[in-house]
């Protein structure tokens, strides 16, 4: 019944970022394995100056994301990253809880 | 994803509307689909299961690999009388992460003074509910004890599906408002869903104890309710 409209939701701010003209992508968590710390359909929202909201898991990977991110804002090409402690880049970035994830990371487009 | 995806789920949310957002992984393409609209017929079943289950999670179909996504509206307390057990659930509504409104026509008691920052209408729950209407991811708590106030928000809350529908007053009060609802026709099925003595039974005795197992009700309702769609309440 509040039509408050929550500032820090994810989507919300996506929308907002686009109208403004900034490029930005949206990961969100689509799958997860054992304890993750954000459930799957969880969103990130990234811009193309590294500005984001938003998590995909409780700062662990974050940074990781991130990265790709920005990367895909310019060549408009979505993809899985998969993230686990028993993967080398995982363990760097750590997700110590031991869980493992599957984010998907695309870019608003139209 | 299309800016106009992304726009329509967000027109969804904002309208508190149920959807579904399929995304198909080897493409790349996204679709909405808000509760009640035509599903495409391959999709259907998982859409709709989504929408009853709230889960969202990859899926095969027809060797196409899609993430259904489920947006549903955020849980929401609507109170009916601006009393004393309202204001300490206003504070603990906003902690659990519920939105929450109060509503009571009697406007010695809906001031702001007494609730600061909380939607507080000094209305008729008939004139506020005819234009925002109640639904399955609200929580009605009617608090004034007077049927005059009550009875009809109490009514509303049932046929809309609220999950959970809690009614202060004593195992007699409760009594003589069964009476009234059934002879107003009321299912005594749909009765029979009204929580009263209202709260968990934790011996509750100062209004916000009172507002605590009340509030505890609404999470239990919330987290238990019926995977199968009907909103809950009905054990």
């Amino acid at each position: 019944m509040s039509t408050e409209r929550n500032v820090l939701d994810p989507l919300e701010i996506a929308e907002t970022w686009y109208r403004g003209g900034r490029k930005v992508a949206l990961a969100t968590v689509i799958e997860t394995w054992g304890s993750a710390p954000r459930p799957v359909g969880s969103h990130l929202v990234i811009d193309d100056e590294g500005n984001f909201q938003g998590s995909v898991s409780g700062g662990c990977v974050e940074g990781a994301v991130i990265a790709e991110a920005m990367e895909i804002i310019e060549t408009g090409a979505p993809k899985i990253l998969e993230f686990g402690v028993a993967d080398e880049t995982a363990w760097r970035v750590g997700l110590s809880c031991g869980g493992r994830i599957r984010v998907y990371v695309e870019r608003i487009e139209g | 994803m299309e800016r106009s995806t992304l726009q329509a789920i967000n027109a969804a949310r904002a309208a508190r509307r149920a959807a579904v957002v399929v995304t198909d992984l080897s493409d790349g393409t996204s679709q909405v689909f808000p509760e009640g609209a035509k599903f495409p017929p391959e999709w259907d079943s998982v859409i709709v299961q989504a929408l009853r289950s709230g889960r969202a999670g990859v899926t095969a179909v027809e060797e196409r690999s899609l993430f259904i996504n489920v947006h549903l509206p955020p849980p929401r307390i609507v109170a009916i009388g601006a009393v004393h057990i309202s204001q300490a659930l206003a504070g603990l509504a906003a902690v659990a992460g519920f939105d929450m409104v109060i509503i009571d026509p009697r406007t010695a008691f809906a001031t702001t003074e007494r609730f600061g920052n909380v939607e507080l209408l000094a209305e008729w729950p008939e004139d506020i509910l005819s234009s925002r209407p109640l639904d399955r991811y609200t929580a009605l708590a009617a608090l004034t004890h007077d049927p005059k106030i009550d009875d009809y928000p109490i009514r509303a809350a049932l046929e809309a599906g609220c999950f959970y529908v809690g009614s202060l007053g004593s195992r007699k009060t409760h009594a003589t408002r069964v009476e009234r609802l059934t002879q107003a026709g009321v299912p005594a099925e749909a009765i029979g869903r009204i929580k009263a003595p209202i709260g968990l039974d934790i011996g509750a005795a100062s209004p916000a104890e009172i507002a605590v197992a009340v509030l505890a009700e609404i999470i239990e309702a919330l987290r238990r309710r019926d995977p199968a769609g009907r909103a809950g309440g009905a054990r």
